[in-house]
């Protein structure tokens, strides 16, 4: 079958961008990751609450471009309800991938939500261990 | 649905399109061939030729030359100028807001040994005239500048930096695709050696631009060929899109006040309603801009996504100077020239009217924008 050329975004990341979800800020975040660079074009942070090692709130906000704002909602949808260690394991080209593609030159500048998620984990899992310590 | 990007592509006029459909289905012939289908043929041109030159006041209709694209005849009157005069010295000039299409042919000249200088420009994007005038000297070939800025919509004083440039230097050109057919240009009178402008800017079809050259300025073809164009531009006439590039001029010049008073007044409102959002504002000069032209950043938020709301929601089509938008993921040059900080030059919009455009297209639009600002700053991590 001949391919076709993916023209703009797709119907996914335009359906992301029009309605996101878990647009906000987790009350009392156990976990918050932030990256980006507004001078880049993009800022995104991601918050969440852990209960029992599970992500059982997640919530984004994101300076940037549409697919931008398609990625960070939908990092949220696949993280909601998963274990930390599974949510530690969504890349990159998962989120993409969920979101039936994204243009090539977005794969790279527009495409931080998995690494937010990370963030917010690791720095859940920091607070944990200071807690530990303590 | 509100066309607001009338910079980057406008309707062929319909009564435009009636003198395209006519070259392209009766009149078809080639303009080179002597029996009379050919000599219609050459009439067309020569009449297109004329309206032409009217439109931009040139001396005769002999100082056109059609092309078919403006950054053909920027190449033509860069590349062309510069190597044909290269006696005169290798020294070439533009300025740090002009056009991709006069950028890139201009380092084509560096690599083949011009020494190439940029003018600063202001934060309003007007050519910085004393910094010119250090600039150009004498073995400045050709300094070209924009006549007003698609980006920003800033009119340059020509007059003056005409002035400036034969002060020291040679060469005049004068990118005038945004600004032909909107506000009134005279070749002669402001002193321009050299200027482009096309055909779909002047509600024409593209596959046509002309580039004015005046009485005695020598150039060398760019394209070898047949020898067309007085042999500086070879290649069959494409006479349906050059015919029809001269009916559009014809009525640019005929129509021209009237519509710029009435562009000026949409653009007005449009401006002063948009402004009153929080963290919005201006790009480029207050009152020296183009009638059809207002163009902001806001605050916080992204071109892209502000551009994509627009469209998809509200069915209103702008454009944004923003990184997000390009292919090398770099905020527009003209933004950053004129001082812009990146994250800044990011929430670039850009609306450009035209001739659909009425004032009922206002609170539609600054309803639209006012909701889509709104929605992104609820979203936004700034």
């Amino acid at each position: 079958m001949e391919e076709k050329p993916q023209i703009g975004y797709s119907k996914k990341v335009m359906d992301h961008f029009l309605n996101p979800r878990n647009v906000g800020e987790v009350e009392d975040a156990d976990g918050i990751g932030i990256v980006g660079n507004p001078v880049c074009g993009d800022l995104m942070q991601v918050s969440i609450r852990v209960e029992d090692e599970i992500i059982t709130e997640i919530k984004f906000k994101t300076f940037g471009c549409g697919s931008a704002i398609a990625t960070a909602s939908m990092v949220t949808e696949l993280a909601e309800g998963k274990s930390l260690d599974e949510a530690l394991e969504i890349t990159r080209q998962d989120v993409a991938d969920e979101l039936e593609g994204l243009p090539p030159i977005k794969m790279h500048c527009s495409n931080l939500a998995a690494d937010a998620l990370h963030k917010a984990i690791e720095d859940y899992r920091q607070k944990q261990a200071k807690k530990a310590e303590s | 649905m509100v066309y607001l990007d009338h910079a980057s592509s406008r309707p062929v006029d319909p009564r435009v399109l009636v003198v395209a459909g006519r070259y392209l289905r009766e009149d078809f012939g080639n303009p080179s061939t002597l029996y009379s289908r050919g000599l219609t043929a050459r009439t067309a041109l020569e009449e297109a030729r004329v309206k032409v030159a009217r439109l931009i006041g040139a001396e005769t209709p002999s100082c056109i030359v059609f092309t078919a694209t403006a950054t053909e005849a920027n190449n033509l009157a860069l590349v062309g100028g510069a190597l044909r005069n290269r006696k005169m010295g290798t020294h070439v000039v533009t300025s740090a807001i002009d056009h991709i299409s006069v950028i890139n042919p201009m380092k084509q000249l560096q690599k083949q040994g011009f020494e190439l200088s940029i003018a600063p420009v202001n934060s309003y994007g007007i050519i910085d005239l004393d910094a010119l005038g250090r600039i150009v000297r004498a073995d400045t070939v050709l300094s070209s500048i924009n006549y007003a800025n698609d980006e920003i919509g800033t009119i340059e004083p020509i007059h003056e930096i005409s002035e400036i440039v034969h002060e020291n230097g040679n060469y005049l050109h004068v990118n005038a695709t945004a600004a032909a057919g909107t506000i009134p240009i005279d070749v002669q009178a402001e002193g321009i050696d050299l200027l482009t402008l096309s055909s779909n800017e002047l509600y024409g079809p593209r596959g046509a631009a002309a580039l004015y050259i005046k009485k005695g300025v020598r150039l060398q073809p760019v394209l070898p060929g047949g020898g067309q164009e007085r042999g500086l531009r070879s290649g069959t006439e494409n006479i349906f899109s050059v015919a029809a590039m001269g009916e559009a001029a014809r009525l640019a010049a005929e129509e021209m006040h009237h519509e710029s008073r009435r562009l000026t007044a949409l653009r007005d409102a449009l401006i002063r309603e948009i402004l009153a959002i929080e963290d919005a504002y201006l790009t480029g000069h207050p009152a020296q801009r183009l009638p059809n032209h207002a163009s902001f950043r806001f605050g916080r938020i992204e071109g892209e996504s502000i551009l994509l709301n627009l469209d998809t929601v509200h069915d209103i089509q702008v454009a944004t100077g923003s990184a997000c938008t390009s292919q090398t993921l770099e905020p527009s040059h003209v933004l950053l020239a004129i001082g812009l900080k990146h994250e800044e030059a990011h929430g670039s919009v850009v609306m450009t009217l035209g001739r659909s455009n009425t004032d009922a297209d206002i609170p539609v639009v600054v309803d639209a924008v006012e909701k889509t600002v709104q929605r992104l700053r609820a979203i936004t991590a700034l």
